[in-house]
């Protein structure tokens, strides 16, 4: 396979399985699984930017999300801004609040730099919950209908396309950063920060900037599923959800961009599949984490991958 | 001044409960390295583990007894099918296992208890002490004095027993212990077998005053990992001080500043104090583990 070819596989596995998707699914129920699937695989694949190729864990990234969510929410409810102008104010916003954050906040390294992305993530969430004026508090609040030359933008289907194509363009662009000089000092940076910075990397600044980023992405994942939902909670920006991002990240495959969709995916079906067995719902997904990290511990799919690699050889 | 006073003791009391949670990461962070998100599920099963036992019709203390031994075997069990067999894998990894046991075991208490409240009787009745204008509940005693007694017995297993001293071995270099004939599996296995019955005990202490549910475990289990790097990771006396100070700046800020953004409040603090002092405040550095 050609190099080029084979750097944008991820791509073209993806954008594939997009446009063939629709075929396979027969309801709107499916449909709309489907489009919760690309909102948080856009989500994944940015905080895999972060966690695969620069080893730093993020347990607030569901923060960056609900700034995101509640943009395209508050602005054009209170404010009376256009949802689209909204959605870039969102995740201008986020990037803007993880550029400053992340300054101070990646000095720290492992458990030290865990916990303070999770004492930011509960700030924003708690700010989220208790300007309740603003943001309707626990109960949440409706997002209002984008509305484009005339074209009220609605149905499961029309969201399937937006977010599929957000999807694939999130996959090019994280392809193209992994690709760049960015992503190979990201890369030198995870295997010795220490070697890094002796061969001239600017480790701080590479930090920095894939934090931005990857919360431009989280921003961006929920800032679609908000408008799919056309209704927001503050569950979005909370730490369960974080934890839920960073185990869609490590199930998938850190690393692997593909892997942050299966991720995203193996989290949002299990549990529409699972409520047959409501009661042993929860049970059954906490073993079934357990069971894939013992014995896929690399993720779903460069476990597969190798699998198959193996085979053929 | 009374109003002061009546904030430090519920501040003491909430902390005492968030030290010994912290203190729990703190000892399976030790011997293993692995961070247990499921330590909050150890205080539920303590406390739903009472609560229904003693419904069941057994004496409080043979059911609080029943209820360590229940969480200990809940700990072990994690450390030997959980934890065991993924051994060599990445701290990340690992912390999703965790993660993923603490959701196990939550849906688990839903199926085997329920999703109610629950509460138990105070040990001593619920007449309250007066102290300079304030009042101080009798079961906020046990819970500071509970922590207080666990916090001395921890010490002297690890300074005066040669168990404790393995453990101290195995946290300080594993391979070494090792090498110098510890069964450092042993060790991990003690580790999680004492984390979870201090978890237990703590539930059962504080679940008069708080009341107890399956999910109790999730903001218990944040606050715990959060004293516990603020005080430095695996350090004892960090743990302890980083669970009450948390308890105290609660409850002070609910008191004097917002009681909305009380946990903002807590959070905020530690977001400076790592700023300043990136390993916590008894930095990992100057201070031996364990």
């Amino acid at each position: 396979m050609p190099p080029r070819l084979r750097r944008l596989l991820p791509v073209l596995i993806i954008a594939a399985a997009v446009v063939l998707l629709p075929f396979g699914l027969t309801s709107a129920y499916q449909i709309r699984v489907a489009t919760l699937v690309f909102t948080g695989g856009l989500t994944v694949i940015g905080l895999n930017l972060l966690m695969g190729y620069a080893g730093q864990v993020s347990l607030g990234h569901a923060g960056f999300g609900g700034i995101g969510a509640y943009a395209v929410a508050i602005l054009p409810t209170h404010f009376g801004v256009h949802p689209l102008l909204a959605f870039l104010i969102g995740i201008t916003a986020a990037g803007l609040v993880a550029y400053l954050v992340g300054r101070p906040i990646l000095r720290l390294k492992g458990h030290y730099l865990a916990v303070a992305t999770l004492g930011m993530g509960i700030l924003i969430a708690m700010v989220i919950q208790n300007e309740a004026a603003w943001t309707g508090g626990p109960d949440g609040m409706q997002v209002p209908r984008m509305e484009l030359f005339g074209w009220r933008v609605r149905g499961a289907e029309t969201w399937y396309w937006i977010c599929g194509a957000f999807l694939v363009l999130g996959a090019l662009l994280a392809v193209n950063l992994i690709d760049s000089p960015t992503g190979r000092a990201l890369r030198a940076i995870h295997d010795s920060e220490v070697a890094a910075r002796v061969l001239g990397v600017d480790v701080a600044r590479a930090k920095l900037v894939v934090f931005t980023v990857s919360a431009v992405y989280a921003a961006t994942g929920g800032a679609l599923l908000a408008f799919v939902n056309a209704f927001v909670t503050p569950d979005i920006a909370g730490f369960l959800h974080s934890v839920e991002l960073v185990t869609m990240v490590v199930l998938g495959g850190l690393g692997s961009i593909v892997g942050s969709v299966v991720g995203a995916a193996i989290l949002v079906v299990l549990p529409q599949v699972l409520t047959v067995f409501h009661e042993f719902e929860h049970l059954a997904i906490g073993l079934i984490m357990i069971a894939v990290m013992i014995f896929m511990r690399a993720g779903v799919v460069p476990t597969l991958a190798a699998r198959f690699a193996g085979s053929r050889a | 001044m009374a109003e002061l006073l009546q904030f430090l003791f519920s501040g003491l009391t909430v902390g005492a409960v968030y030290a010994l949670v912290a203190l729990g990461f703190t000892i399976i962070y030790n011997a293993s390295d692995v961070v247990n998100f499921a330590q909050g599920e150890f205080v539920m099963l303590g406390g739903m583990g009472t609560v229904f036992l003693a419904a069941a019709g057994l004496p409080l203390p043979v059911a609080a007894v029943l209820a360590i031994v229940m969480a200990v075997l809940v700990g072990l069990g994690l450390f030997l099918f959980a934890i065991q067999p993924a051994r060599g894998a990445s701290p990340v990894t690992l912390i999703i296992i965790t993660i993923g046991a603490s959701i196990a075991l939550r849906g688990a208490a839903q199926i085997v208890f329920d999703k109610q409240f629950h509460r138990l009787p105070s040990f001593s009745g619920d007449a309250p002490i007066h102290v300079l204008g304030a009042t101080l509940l009798p079961q906020s005693l046990w819970v500071i004095g509970g922590a207080v007694v666990i916090v001395i017995a921890l010490w002297g297993f690890f300074s005066r027993t040669l168990t404790g001293k393995a453990v101290l071995a195995t946290a300080a270099n594993r391979l070494a212990a090792n090498l110098v004939g510890i069964d450092t599996r042993f060790v991990v296995g003690l580790s999680f077998a004492v984390s979870a019955a201090i978890g237990a005990v703590a539930g059962i202490l504080v679940t008069p005053i708080t009341l107890t549910s399956y999910e109790v475990g999730t903001m218990l289990a944040l606050k715990g990992f959060a004293a516990a790097m603020l005080g430095g990771m695996g350090n004892p006396v960090g743990a302890v001080t980083g669970g009450l100070m948390i308890g105290l700046m609660e409850s002070l800020g609910a008191g004097y500043l917002s009681s909305t953004y009380k946990d903002a409040i807590a959070f905020l603090v530690i977001l400076g104090v790592l700023f300043v002092m990136p390993g916590g405040l008894f930095g990992a550095k100057s201070v031996e583990r364990v």
